[in-house]
């Protein structure tokens, strides 16, 4: 009897029992006056208490989230000859960056049930201002385009490594035009599509040392900094009518 | 040498910023244009923001117009009652194209409304510019009148002032009208205005081409400084980085440019920058008639 227990419990075990230990290469990103962007390592375990089941196959998505923004996304139309922009949809957030790297097309190891409750794939994220209508949707999806063909939102399936069904790691490149922020790293753990576990942990993009300043002073003090903008012109417009003058004699 | 701009956002190689600034101080000190309507464009070209290229490109026109403004002062070509007139009218254009400029926002128009005004600006002022310049080169074989007073519509206004440099004895309304248009388009093109003041001038004030260029620079300077207080207040648009690099550039092309303007026949100078003025037209209007590439485009908005 109490065998038969035992067994029950191991079986039931595997939907709860593994958990992921994971890592991120560094906590946080400075953005610096030579920034160009930079590559964050995401790497981890699956831990079990018990053997892993042969089936289904365990699948890893990793997802990096930068700070949401408002947006509007506007289109084109030729009018009287020329093209003007005329319908418009708002997006009430959308990640500045996204990144979804994955073992296999996520499609083919995630359920769309579960991806509406995590919000895991690229739609999932952008909240339009409206319930999507039909008239939306090719806005989303040029949203969509724009951000992948620019870099901010990246698909990469087949990019995260899986070795003997436990140990996974991948690489996250972020672009140089980043927003500041934190930003979300999400590691799910699938089998048969379903979301078996999950982990979050972030990672912090700031921009430091002159940046940092210019940047703080701009939006804290805005007419000093406007001030100091003309100085720097005046003086570097005195300066060189001054330097040439110099050269001359 | 690449370069994080810490308010437009984007990574950026220094030496085409320097190389940028460089030709447009050049242009600046050749015309005594402020160059902003040739460096709007091409910042946006390659990727900073709108509001960023606009506001940035007025702070670097400062730079390169009081530079400018200066050698000419030097050489007593600033006519400077007059500067006072037409800045005074800038300012207050250049406040009313800010208003203009947000309602254009608002409605999401902002680049089409932009792009029309350079098409139609650039394209009328360049053909105007093109066509004097030309006629006024076939005409110097033969001797040639100068007629000091034409007497027209400007010369029957009241509040009249003597303008000693200009040799000028008219009403301050028609400087103040240019002025004031010169300064709406600053505001709303993000141009110094140099192109428009110029012609503007030489034809409707009658003034002689001698103090044209010096006293435009002396008011595209305080116009476009104004700017680009009121875009760092209410816009936080200014990119201190980027305009470094662009004044660095732009201060040594001035110089350059200046040097090679004395050189060059006031009608050459008008013939070349007839014709850059019309390639930025183009150019422009090109982008508003082809088909775009992407029809759609995503802009950031604040909460």
């Amino acid at each position: 009897m109490k065998g038969w227990l035992l067994a029950l419990c191991l079986m039931a075990l595997p939907a709860h029992g593994e958990e992921i230990v994971s890592g991120v290469s560094q906590s946080g990103v400075s953005i610096t006056t030579n920034f160009d962007g930079a590559s964050i390592l995401v790497y981890g375990a699956a831990l079990r208490d018990a053997p892993a089941p042969a089936w289904p196959l365990m699948e890893v998505i990793i997802t990096v989230e930068g700070p949401a923004t408002p947006l509007v996304i506007r289109k084109k139309d030729h009018v009287a000859g020329i093209w003007l922009n005329r319908g418009s949809v708002k997006i009430t957030a959308a990640p500045s960056f996204y990144a979804v790297a994955s073992t296999k097309a996520v499609g083919d190891i995630l359920l769309p049930a579960e991806d509406a409750k995590y919000h895991i794939t690229i739609p999932q994220t952008i909240d339009a201002a409206a319930a999507p209508s039909a008239d939306q949707t090719p806005y989303i999806e040029a949203l969509q385009r724009i951000r992948q063909a620019s870099g901010s939102f990246v698909l990469a399936p087949d990019s995260v490594l899986l070795l003997r069904q436990a140990l996974f790691r991948t690489d996250i490149s972020l672009p140089a035009n980043l927003v500041e922020g934190p930003y979300k790293v999400r590691i799910f753990l699938t089998r048969g599509g379903a979301v078996v576990d999950m982990q979050e942990s972030q990672i912090d993009v700031q921009k430091a040392g002159v940046e940092r300043t210019l940047y703080r002073l701009a939006m804290e003090q805005p007419l000093i900094y406007g001030l100091l903008s003309l100085l720097m012109a005046m003086v570097a417009g005195w300066g060189a009518q001054e330097l040439f003058k110099r050269l001359r004699i | 040498m690449i370069l994080y701009l810490p308010i437009a956002e984007v990574s950026v190689n220094a030496f085409v910023l320097l190389g940028l600034g460089g030709l447009i101080g050049f242009l600046s000190g050749m015309f005594g244009v402020g160059g902003g309507f040739l460096i709007t464009p091409l910042l946006m070209m390659i990727g900073v923001p709108p509001g960023v290229a606009v506001a940035t490109g007025a702070n670097q026109v400062v730079a390169s117009s009081i530079s400018g403004a200066l050698a000419q002062f030097k050489r007593r070509a600033v006519d400077l009652p007059m500067g006072a007139v037409l800045t005074g009218g800038g300012l207050a254009g250049s406040t009313l194209g800010g208003y203009v400029f947000d309602l254009m926002s608002r409605l999401g128009q902002t680049d089409v409304f932009v792009q029309l005004s350079y098409v139609l600006f650039l394209g009328f002022i360049g053909t105007m510019m093109l066509v004097e310049s030309i006629n006024s080169l076939r005409r110097t074989g033969k001797a040639q009148i100068r007629r000091s007073h034409v007497h027209s519509w400007v010369h029957r206004m009241p509040f009249k002032m003597k303008f000693r440099a200009s040799g000028l004895y008219i009403s301050v309304i028609p400087p103040l009208l240019v002025g004031a248009a010169v300064g709406f388009l600053s505001a709303i093109m993000g141009v110094g205005g140099g192109f428009v003041m110029v012609p503007a001038m030489i034809y409707l004030l009658g003034m002689p081409t001698k103090v044209v260029v010096g006293t435009s620079l002396f008011q595209i300077t305080f116009v476009t400084g104004y700017t680009t207080l009121v875009h760092a207040v209410t816009h936080h648009t200014v990119d201190m980085m980027l305009a470094l690099l662009l004044i660095i550039g732009g201060v040594i092309g001035a110089q350059i440019g200046a040097r090679v303007g004395v050189r060059l026949k006031a009608e050459q100078l008008r013939i070349l920058l007839s014709l850059l003025v019309l390639a930025v037209a183009v150019k422009i209007g090109f982008d508003l008639l082809l088909t775009p590439a992407e029809l759609y485009s995503v802009t950031r908005v604040a909460l």
